[in-house]
């Protein structure tokens, strides 16, 4: 169990540094076409940030943001954008994850297709990665059991 | 038997080493790894999937089957320790998991 230290320091400068660890995150994220960086890298600073608060402000106020169940949705709905894509390039009419089916929907040319192609399924990437660190140390640091409310 | 261990670590090993002198020189451009489909991707990249990254367009669109088998992974370790750490204590916890 995490138990909460009423330091005024740590919470001010995570109150401070969160948001921009998760404009940060989002950066990563959507910057991995021109840097390293993408789905994974986001996935795991956006959970980082989670992990912060829940050291700074403790596990109930950070349960209470991000509850256990919207962990598990949001887990779910990472892979589901990925394997989504994929099986919408298939409903196109092309082969699994070819991005370049894209263009049937959306105005913009091949090579700019499988460029918002790669976007999306990184996106589902940082989802689920960030939902699964969140989830493993909700997990760990409470053994498993539910909140008591 | 610790004996026979440690001769067959350095037997074994010994024959890695050796086997190494064999391969192609680290950053060769005419090794095998540099020659079968890198060229491909490095000039066709751009022109194709619009990204100036060759690692981001690899890992996602050429071999984005791969990446998804990579994220089933994630999630599969991620609801394999849902189920082992909060099924253990449920019946002692009066909450819904």
């Amino acid at each position: 169990m995490i138990i909460t230290y009423e330091d005024i320091i740590i919470k001010t400068l995570t109150r401070v540094l969160a948001p921009f660890l998760q404009l940060y995150a989002l950066y990563v994220l959507a910057h991995g076409h021109y840097s390293p960086g993408g789905g994974f890298q986001g996935g795991v600073i956006l959970g980082a940030s989670i992990i912060l608060m829940v050291i700074a402000f403790g596990l109930d106020t950070a349960r209470k943001r991000l509850t256990e169940k919207a962990d598990i949705v949001l887990l779910c709905i990472g892979l589901l954008i990925y394997s989504g894509v994929g099986a919408l390039c298939l409903a196109l009419g092309g082969n699994f994850l070819d991005y370049s089916q894209l263009t049937k929907i959306l105005p913009v040319t091949v090579a700019k297709a499988r460029s918002l192609g790669i976007l999306f399924v990184e996106t589902g990437v940082a989802l689920g990665v960030m939902a699964v660190m969140v989830s493993l140390f909700y997990d760990i640091s409470t053994g498993g059991l539910p909140p008591e409310r | 038997m610790k004996v026979f261990a440690l001769l067959t670590v350095i037997i074994i090993g010994g024959l890695l080493v050796y086997g190494a002198e064999d391969f192609p020189k680290w950053g060769d451009p005419q090794g095998p790894g540099s020659v079968h489909v890198s060229p491909r991707y490095i000039q066709g990249t751009y022109i194709e999937t619009g990204t100036p990254n060759v690692v981001t367009a690899v890992v996602a669109d050429y071999r984005g089957y791969d990446t998804m088998g990579e994220t089933v992974v994630i999630f599969t370790a991620g609801v394999a320790c849902i189920l082992m750490l909060r099924g253990k204590k449920r019946g002692e916890g009066e909450g819904d998991v």
